[in-house]
């Protein structure tokens, strides 16, 4: 097991986290209901508190003199390894919703499988997130089937908030040399193995939700990978690395 | 009691309002922490999960829509707790509580 592979793998699983919690974080101060608002804070620092983990792990293994921090905060946007769907822009809160629902279901599936993991310190991470992750997914979902099932207006939001992110859920699932090879040492599972789970979950509530899922299975890849970013990845980057770019070393 | 108990509460389009009850550890009974608004019981208890819990405060919670609460009026106060005033005998007061009792 090489570490430049096992570097990578961190990466994919610490990006999503950071990109997905920076994102949550824009809600802070103006989410729909006071509730909302702390909630989606919580769901936020959750995934940075995960990232702090999977970073820190991954600046070991990399042995660089490179930390968490350093790799949050001063890394472009071709050297991130986070999957699409997390980087793009909330739109309005059913978007969102649906977001963090599609990656929940994702997120307890992969985070369960990853508490085998052969990695020590994977499985210890990912024993400790996924409670984490547990209580993300029972919340977005509820918060999926109240408004899918709710007004013809909720519904028509919740809807498109599918449509729209269907195309991006694909990328879960992709599996290149990297993953090939950490499944094989059982670092992590195979990703392709997760979608039979992802999608009786999604599947389930989405039903209940009276949403019609898409039956497009095109799929836009690239952020894993780091070969393709959307735009909206360095938008995102801008905001949240400003302080460090400004004030490089700033502290506490 | 009115027929208030019978009849569902009004919706008017917000949340309803439910207060919010925390046991913080076992033994101990719940205890009033606040209020928050939720569309229903199971959603409250999610969001009470998020405003008063961060920092590991309980083990249980407990939700009740305020609508369901029956108070004591303010005005009828003098009837209802000053009598009580000057019977200080009714305080157990007299006895020395041992350490190993614990929570009374």
């Amino acid at each position: 097991m090489s570490n430049a592979a096992l570097f990578q793998t961190l990466l994919r699983l610490g990006d999503n986290t950071l990109v997905l919690g920076h994102r949550v974080s824009e809600w802070c101060g103006k989410a729909p209901v006071l509730e909302e608002d702390i909630a989606l804070a919580n769901t936020a620092l959750d995934l940075i508190g995960q990232t702090q983990m999977w970073l820190g792990y991954a600046a070991e293994i990399e042995n660089e003199g490179r930390s968490a921090d350093d790799l949050a905060m001063l890394r472009d946007v071709w050297d991130f390894r986070n999957i699409l769907m997390v980087e793009r822009p909330n739109l309005d809160f059913g978007h969102t919703m649906m977001r963090q629902f599609l990656f929940d279901a994702y997120h307890r599936t992969l985070l369960t499988a990853l508490k085998d993991s052969t990695n020590p310190r994977i499985a210890e991470i990912a024993a400790k997130a996924v409670k984490e992750a547990t209580y993300h997914f029972e919340r977005s979902a509820e918060t999926v089937i109240a408004l899918g099932d709710g007004t013809p207006e909720s519904h028509e939001f919740m809807q498109n908030g599918l449509n729209l992110l269907w195309p991006f859920t694909g990328e879960m699932f992709e599996c290149d040399a990297i993953d090939a090879e950490m499944a094989a040492a059982g670092v992590i599972p195979d990703p392709i193995s997760l979608r039979d789970t992802w999608i009786a979950l999604v599947s389930d509530t989405l039903t209940e939700a009276t949403l019609a899922i898409p039956q497009d299975d095109f799929a836009h890849k690239g952020g894993r990978t780091g070969r393709q970013h959307t735009e909206h990845l360095g938008h995102l980057l801008t905001q949240m690395q400003w302080l460090q770019r400004a004030y490089p070393g700033a502290n506490w | 009691m009115t027929d208030q108990a019978t009849t569902p509460p009004k919706r008017t389009g917000e949340w309803p309002l439910f207060e919010v009850f925390i046991r913080g550890q076992h033994g101990l009974s719940h205890r009033h922490v606040g209020s928050l608004h939720a569309p229903d019981a199971e959603m409250a208890i999610k969001n009470a999960r998020d405003v008063y819990t961060r920092r590991n405060e309980g083990v249980s919670i407990w939700v009740v829509e305020a609508e369901a609460i029956h108070a004591s009026a303010p005005g009828d106060k003098e009837a209802l707790y000053d009598p009580s005033n000057d019977k200080v005998y009714r305080h157990p007061t007299f006895f020395d509580v041992p350490d190993e009792v614990g929570h009374m």
